[in-house]
């Protein structure tokens, strides 16, 4: 390789290493040191070398979010699956060079699902065995908290994920079923909200749902109901405005994967017997598959962090991680915690990104 | 021939009209004549004069414009270059965390890129303000930079490229007149995401801008926590209208370009 090319691939990975992983590095740093009434508000625990810091590492951030036992599940689970996903392939070229899809892929997505499971099942564990010494001195609220958020934001994302599927699902295949020379504008039509502002967006449900806003309105002037319904700062308009901000990233992919269909195998199943629905249950729905995936993975992963949806559209009760970070940081100014609450989002991160990142690449192959 | 349904209408039909309804009551609303926001009381553009009384909302305009505009123009410049070596350099050691870390920051929550970033600047002792919104942007504006750009370089006549070389072009020549213009329109298509998203973002700038350089979202956002207001529907029309040009002048613009890329290689093929 030249120096030219040396010089080429140096630069956008510099900036990156600097600017991506390097704060990465930090945020863990930060997340093991102690809160000081200063500026920055935290003990550096990394001044004296290498053993001194060592002996001086704090994982009481971690405790204090009751969060260590499933940091370190995480972990492993993490690294097993890493392990799996990169000696599989290997292994499989080496054992059959030239084999198709075939039942060593089917074992490796059920391993893949397997791990899903256990990590919920991890959290699960976690959770009950963390709610019992809760149970019996309920003072320690705060460390409940983060867990409590932990979840609710699991839940929340899997809930609007699902929402946001069962919606955009009809909308992209109404969008390749209809003639050749609408697509283009259609297409146009999902992705011009995605340009608008996300912050307008959300903002455009709070008149709509506000007590005295234009659907309370619109319902008391039709008598559908006599008293305005409480949507606002509530689970409700968190999940509705999840599913509006969301929509075009699910519709997108499924799109471009009905797009791509051939429809002669629609025609074929049907000629062969099959009803409409059968057909589209037997051929089509299977063959939208990947862009289905690549929409739930696309809405879950930033879902789960989501800060402006809940501090806008939740209320006080609606708890998601991406809040508390915020507010734990802004508002009670405790960086270690901060930090920690980071790391644990991220860990739990990694294995759909990954799995998201792997999706992507077999599509492209 | 693919047949288009009555549930296929009705789907597109509500899909569109619940993507729709909520901005269009948006822009209808801020030409209100009424400090209710939700009651009605005859049209009226006082709002918009309002706006631009407003000193604050002014100043915040001209950060978030002059850091988009760097950022943009420096995430495609870094996001060309990443795409570029990704399709064309062949095995590098590094590549897998290359591709890591361009996928990820298109995942990654802004909370923690947020976070992370403000603590690595004050762990360097950089100083909040412009440049370190302008730092934060592009880092991941050019990962989706790349990704458009990515998308373009795949699909696109490799042989044409190694025939300027083939005729004496030194590497840098032709990338500058072989396959800069074949990309130019992801190029732009990348600039204008990246100047979009910029131009929108809350949590990362919130994170890392200091306290002289408030930007247009973190302004909307702090007076938007407070409820709806009438000036806010006003500058959110103003933000939907030159979104909606941009977009649809770009895809227009993208479109004749492509247009004549087809035709000119067309022509290449009959000499």
């Amino acid at each position: 390789m030249n120096l030219r090319a040396r010089l080429l691939i140096f630069v956008p990975y510099a900036w990156l290493l600097v600017f991506f992983l390097v704060p990465f590095g930090i945020v863990l740093k930060i997340s093991l040191s102690d809160i000081a009434l200063a500026i920055p508000p935290y003990v550096p625990t990394m001044k004296d070398g290498f053993w001194t810091m060592i002996r001086g590492l704090d994982l009481e951030n971690y405790a204090f979010i009751g969060a260590g036992a499933v940091f370190a599940s995480f972990t492993l689970l993490v690294l097993a699956i890493a392990m799996f996903q990169i000696l599989y392939p290997r292994v499989r070229r080496a054992l059959i060079p030239d084999a198709r899809y075939g039942i060593f892929d089917s074992a490796a997505v059920a391993l893949t699902a397997l791990a899903v499971v256990v990590v919920n099942i991890a959290v699960l564990v976690a959770v009950l065995s963390f709610l019992f010494p809760v149970l019996s001195d309920f003072v320690d609220i705060p460390d409940f908290l983060y867990f409590a958020a932990y979840l609710s934001s699991l839940k929340i994302a899997l809930i609007s994920t699902l929402l946001t599927l069962l919606i955009g699902y009809p909308i992209a295949y109404g969008m390749a079923r209809s003639a050749e020379h609408w697509r283009p504008t259609l297409l146009m039509l999902v992705i011009l909200p995605f340009w608008t502002s996300f912050l307008i967006r959300v903002y455009a449900w709070m008149g709509i749902l506000s007590t005295e806003g234009y659907l309370n309105q619109l319902l008391i002037n039709i008598g559908v109901i006599s008293d305005p319904l409480v949507i606002l700062n509530t689970n409700i308009a968190v999940y509705i405005g999840i599913v509006y901000t969301y929509l075009p990233f699910m519709v997108l992919p499924i799109y471009a994967s009905l797009d791509k269909m051939d429809d002669s195998l629609v025609e074929a199943a049907e000629d062969l017997g099959c009803t409409a629905l059968s057909a589209f249950w037997l051929v089509t729905a299977p063959l939208s598959k990947p862009g289905v995936i690549a929409g739930c993975f696309l809405v879950f992963i930033p879902t789960l962090g989501e800060f402006v949806i809940p501090s806008l559209l939740g209320g006080s009760n609606t708890l998601m991680i991406g809040k508390v970070l915020w507010e734990e940081f802004f508002n009670n100014r405790d960086w270690p915690v901060a930090s920690a609450v980071a790391v644990i989002l991220l860990f739990i991160l990694i294995v759909p990104i990954v799995a998201f990142q792997r999706n992507q690449e077999g599509g492209e192959r | 021939m693919r047949k288009f349904s009555w549930f296929n209408a009705t789907s597109l039909t509500f899909g569109f009209a619940f993507l729709y309804l909520p901005m269009l009551i948006l822009i209808i609303y801020s030409f209100n004549e009424s400090r209710l926001v939700t009651v009605w009381a005859g049209f009226s553009t006082k709002w918009y004069g309002e706006l631009f009384q407003n000193k604050a909302f002014l100043d915040a305009a001209k950060v978030t414009i002059k850091v988009a505009f760097w950022s943009s123009t420096l995430a495609t410049i870094l996001g060309t270059m990443a795409a570029y070596i990704m399709v064309r350099t062949g095995q590098f050691r590094g590549r897998g965390l290359f591709s890591g870390m361009i996928y990820a920051p298109l995942v990654m929550p802004e909370v923690i890129t947020g976070l992370s970033l403000l603590l690595f600047f004050i762990a360097i002792g950089l100083d909040r303000g412009v440049i370190t919104i302008v730092l934060a942007h592009t880092t991941f504006a050019m990962c989706y930079v790349s990704v458009v750009v990515t998308s373009r370089l795949v699909s696109f006549d490799q042989s044409l490229e190694e025939a300027a070389l083939d005729l004496g072009c030194t590497p840098f020549d032709a990338f500058r007149s072989v396959t800069l213009p074949i990309i130019m329109p992801a190029v732009i298509s990348g600039w204008l995401l990246a100047f979009t998203l910029s131009l929108d973002d809350l949590v990362i700038a919130s994170f890392t801008s200091g306290p002289s350089s408030t930007t247009l979202p973190i302004k909307i956002f702090s007076a938007v926590r407070l409820g709806v207001t009438p000036e806010i529907n006003a500058l959110s029309t103003i933000m939907i209208g030159l979104v909606t040009i941009g977009v649809i002048s770009a895809s227009l613009v993208s479109r004749s370009m492509s247009i004549k890329a087809k035709a000119d290689e067309r022509r290449a093929e009959q000499d």
